[in-house]
């Protein structure tokens, strides 16, 4: 099944813009070279990225236009703002429900079924989901069938069917991934180190259960549908066509519409994790997962640039001091990193995992402390700030050698109404960034007494134990799963 | 630098619908079009070359593909292959040492001091607690010391540093294989680098890596229920044949890997002629020819290594595996099939696609859409490899309160449909053209690209295949759904494995540690 849901659109990883490609090149320091550094680094070849043609509608509407003939498909989205977490906790899943239901029960004239033989005879997909902010509606066909995938996309997005049985498939998936979270240790670790930052109850966290998904009804999606759809919508088409004919194929479309309604804005408040240590149990593993959390900021933060060239020499790839002592001198994990994290418009997490034998819990978890600590404790050197800009600027052209990359950053400054050159900025920051900077910035950010460090393993085989960490008691944490009350039970 | 073999079930399931997807082909216009975008060359050494120019931006992808994997660890040494691929990360002669002479001897040290403990460790009688003690305070010593010329992870950060992209290996039963992005004027320091791990990789912090490469086993298969499960599953399903030894090895065979063992590996299957180099991105031919030569030129020759001639004998009985624990539900079979060059390759592929692929598939329809008993229910195959006979298997997730024997016979029920009963001429239809749109649908991604030729060119011997391909999905006629079905999913060729479920202990413990 494919599920092409807008998640690259939501998703951390930067991309696109225009700008002159120099790279820095690596040159020796005063010794005598080293036999790689005398290998000549030309300049690059011209490069001046595509970008999207942007339209706003005077409704508020925006559509990106983004040409491409190398391959004869054509590609649409239509990005909708709102998502999980602007769901009531009482049903929450409701927006994962609505965006598996809104696709499987299809349109008033074409039931969700007869859909999908329409479409896959013709290798050509429509697909819905939602996120924790958005909902996005995607097409993509051959070119040859583009505008009759165009039409049948549309009727989904403005006369959705929302039929009681494909409600009844939804919940059934959502219901065996609820009974299934405590299988895995890694998806309880990711989940559990989250609500310790943003507590139990944020929109960021809260858990389906049982008895949210059970308590979701038909009506409940064709309201929020109603309701999303007044938004402000980012239409986008990528691909094989005529862009002359697709501008006004979207403007007949999306022009009648009345004027955007911008949501609610979210007022939550953030606070650090209540520091400490916690610990979840599982017999079946011999190898503990270690998460510290702390939290993090959002990308209007001015010191970004700064974070990020911190977060590389703390555990951005192989030179990074967690790689380089974790795992490498140590030899006590496959798994090392992470860093400061910052999301578009609400803080990210400040996250650090590691994954260790059973044995090695309490080696391994004060090896990351200390290296956390290094931060601010370790003096930074111009060895590590030069590698660290070298890895992110020589590699920013990755950002937008494709096409779509350079779309999707488009739509997504344009989701979070980040200006356009949003990336150009960055990249100018991060080439400023001084030593002075990133020892300013892990002073004002890393906290090592603010952390909570939340280990998932096996108890009996954690030897020496997790008070040996010295971070004060140890608290359990509860994952039992709710079974929902029976009816006429009062719970 | 993972291994292949024990992603999460799913994964696997993904890359060999991934595998099948770029085995099909594409139209005519696209070959010719590729015949002028493609060079390829064969260095006196045996290695193959393809270069292929899509100017788009101006950075390229490369794939190494080594032809040995896992299936070619020496009996005892299971993870051999995979074990190896982490030291091609550590570095060269040239780069990772301060003093590569000292260093030499350091690590020619750290091999008998193992060797010596791992002697007196393996005594099956009369063991010296004593004496042990010292033998690995030597070992530890020695590597130690052998530390003091390492300049740590420099092969990587160098790389990283010039801009690499997506730098990672993987290792599958099948082959290793090496890739990331670059800048395009960065070429030549990548040649340098690739080449020289290629010909001239030392043995060190060997030690130090067999134990992150058994956090990797802990992580992907102990730790793992569906690593678990699929483990015993192979295990099971083969009784000659090395698909069905662990790929990340035995806790007890890749915990004793040593490095000479690593780099006799390396000296027997790192040759030329083993080896295909695919570069695809803002590269010309002609002018990159000649760097791509003079560089891997240096990669030893010597003949391809013989394949493995074991054939795993025709199964007579059914086999089955039941895991009892604390985990939900879960059901998994397979059918031993012929390996990718049979003639009926493209059936096998035209089963999976009409038995699995999305919302119209049979198995969707029918478990998870009509008898609303499983989340989710595929087939897929060749699974775990493709170089040898493998299997075609079928898995199900039970939805709550349904069980593994459930799974079993509404599978049984979708395949004995396969068997008495015409495919529609639809479904027939809808797996030619989606072959076909997939297939080009992968064309536009450099490092997708690179990947698919460096495989197609090792397999095939001629990356056109790729493309060619479509000859034989065209060809694909109901008659041979059903015959290939009636031939390979027969009971006697099965092998099964389940996870039920068992309720925890009364008594158990939460937030122990103490």
């Amino acid at each position: 099944m494919k599920s092409r849901l807008l998640k690259e659109v939501s998703r951390a990883a930067l991309a696109a813009a225009v700008m002159g490609a120099v790279l820095i090149p690596v040159c020796a320091g005063a010794q005598e070279a080293k036999p790689w550094e005398k290998i000549p680094t030309p300049p690059l070849h011209a490069f001046k990225p595509q970008q999207p043609k942007r339209i706003e509608l005077k409704n508020g509407i925006v559509l990106f236009l983004q040409e491409d003939h190398e391959l004869p498909f054509v590609n649409g989205s239509v990005l909708i703002p709102g998502g999980s977490r602007d769901e009531q906790t009482a049903k929450a899943s409701l927006i994962n429900i609505y965006g598996q239901t809104w696709r499987t029960s299809g349109t008033e004239k074409l039931s969700g079924d007869a859909m999908d033989d329409l479409l896959e005879a013709k290798a050509a997909h429509i697909e819905t989901g939602g996120d924790v902010d958005s909902t996005a509606l995607s097409w993509d066909s051959l070119k040859g069938d583009a505008d009759q995938v165009y039409t049948l996309a549309m009727d989904l997005l403005f006369h959705p069917r929302f039929d009681a049985q494909k409600l009844e498939l939804a919940k059934q998936q959502e219901a065996t991934g609820i009974v299934r979270r405590n299988d895995d240790s890694g998806e309880i670790a990711g989940r559990e180190a989250a609500k310790l930052v943003y507590g139990v109850n944020s929109p960021y966290t809260r858990q389906p259960e049982l008895a949210t998904v059970g308590a979701i009804a038909l009506a409940d999606l064709g309201a929020w549908h109603d309701r999303s759809l007044k938004g402000k919508l980012i239409v986008s088409v990528s691909g094989d066509f005529d862009p002359a004919a697709m501008e006004a194929k979207l403007r007949a479309t999306f022009e009648p519409l009345p004027p955007v309604k911008p949501l609610p804005a979210h007022h939550e408040v953030f606070h650090d994790p209540t520091a400490g240590v916690y610990f979840i149990n599982k017999e079946d593993v011999n190898q503990s997962n270690v998460e510290i959390m702390g939290l993090g900021t959002d990308r209007r933060n001015p010191d970004v640039p700064a974070l990020a060239v911190m977060n590389n020499i703390l555990g951005g790839g192989f030179g990074s001091r967690l790689f380089q002592k974790v795992r490498t001198e140590l030899g006590l994990a496959y798994a090392v990193g992470g860093g400061y994290g910052y999301s578009y418009d609400h803080p990210g997490t400040f996250r650090v995992m590691v994954m260790t034998k059973s044995a090695s819990t309490v080696d391994a978890t004060a090896a990351a402390l200390k290296e956390l600590s290094s931060l601010t404790e370790q003096p930074f050197t111009d060895a590590e700030l030069k590698r660290a800009k070298e890895d992110i600027l020589n590699s920013f052209l990755f950002q937008y050698d494709t096409r779509a990359k350079v779309l999707a950053e488009s739509e997504r400054l344009e989701f979070y109404g980040y200006p356009a050159d949003y990336l150009e900025t960055y990249r100018a920051g991060i080439e400023k960034v001084t030593l002075a900077d990133v020892t300013a910035a892990a002073k004002k950010y890393i906290h090592p007494d603010k952390l909570a460090v939340l280990v998932v393993g096996n108890g009996a085989e954690i030897k020496p134990g997790l008070e040996e960490l010295k971070l004060g008691a140890v608290h359990p944490v509860d994952i039992t799963i709710p079974q929902p009350a029976a009816p006429g039970e009062k719970k | 630098m993972q291994s292949r073999a024990f992603s999460r079930l799913w994964m696997c399931a993904l890359a060999a619908a991934m595998a099948a997807m770029a085995a099909r082909s594409a139209l005519a216009q696209d070959l010719k079009s590729f015949e002028q975008k493609i060079t390829t060359k064969v260095l006196p050494n045996g290695l193959t070359l393809l270069v292929c120019e899509r100017p788009d931006a101006p950075v390229f992808s490369y794939n190494t593909f080594i032809d040995a994997g896992d299936v070619n660890d020496p009996d005892g040494a299971s993870g051999l292959a995979h074990m190896f691929e982490h030291l091609a990360f550590k570095g060269t002669s040239e780069i990772g040492t301060n003093n590569y002479a000292d260093e030499k001897v350091a690590l020619e040290k750290v091999e008998k001091t193992n060797d010596a403990y791992e002697a007196e460790y393996l005594k099956p009688v009369g063991r010296d607690p004593k004496k042990l003690e010292e033998l690995k305070k030597a070992f530890v010593g020695a590597q130690a010391e052998a530390r003091k010329y390492v300049v740590p992870n420099e092969f990587t950060e160098v790389a990283e540093r010039n801009g690499a992209h997506g730098l990672n290996a993987s290792t599958g039963l099948d082959e290793t294989m090496y890739f990331w992005s670059m800048p395009e004027n960065r070429l030549e320091l990548w040649a340098w680098l690739e080449s020289g791990r290629l010909s001239d990789v030392v043995p060190r912090e060997f030690y130090k890596e067999r134990d992150v490469v058994m956090e990797e086993r802990r992580m992907r298969t102990d730790s793992n229920p569906i690593g678990r499960l699929v483990e015993q599953f192979l295990a099971t399903a083969y009784v000659a044949h090395n698909y069905g030894r662990s790929g990340v090895g035995w806790p007890s065979e890749v915990g004793q890997i040593t490095a000479t063992q690593a780099m006799e590996f390396h000296k027997k299957y790192y040759v030329g002629s083993n080896i295909v180099v695919a570069v695809v991105g803002d590269v010309k031919a002609a002018e990159v020819m000649p760097v791509l030569e003079k560089y891997f030129s240096k990669v030893p020759g010597g003949t391809k290594p013989e394949d493995m001639t074991t054939v795993e004998p025709k199964q007579f009985a059914e086999k089955s595996v039941i895991i009892r624990e604390q985990t939900q539900p879960f059901y998994i079979e397979g059918y031993h099939r012929p390996n990718y060059r049979d003639a009926d390759d493209a059936v096998y592929d035209a089963i999976q696609d009409i038995m699995s692929n999305g919302r119209v598939s049979r198995m969707y329809r029918s478990l998870v859409r009509d008898q609303q008993i499983a989340a989710e229910a595929q087939g897929f195959s060749p699974f775990p490899g493709d170089k040898y006979p493998s299997l075609f298997s079928f898995y199900a997730v039970p939805l709550p309160g349904h069980t593994p024997a459930e799974m079993r016979e509404a599978i049984h029920k979708e395949i004995d449909k396969l068997k008495t009963t015409d495919v529609t001429d639809a479904e027939l239809a809808m797996y030619k053209t989606r072959a076909k749109a997939d297939l080009l649908r992968g064309l536009a991604d450099n490092q997708g690209l690179a990947n698919a030729l460096a495989e197609y060119q090792t397999r095939y011997g001629d990356w056109r295949e790729l493309f060619l391909q479509l000859d034989r999905v065209d060809k694909v006629t109901k008659d041979d759904i059903k015959r290939v079905a009636n031939k390979v999913f027969v009971d006697s060729n099965r092998t099964s494995a389940e996870i039920v479920t068992e309720a925890p202990a009364a008594n158990a413990k939460n937030g122990g540690a103490e």
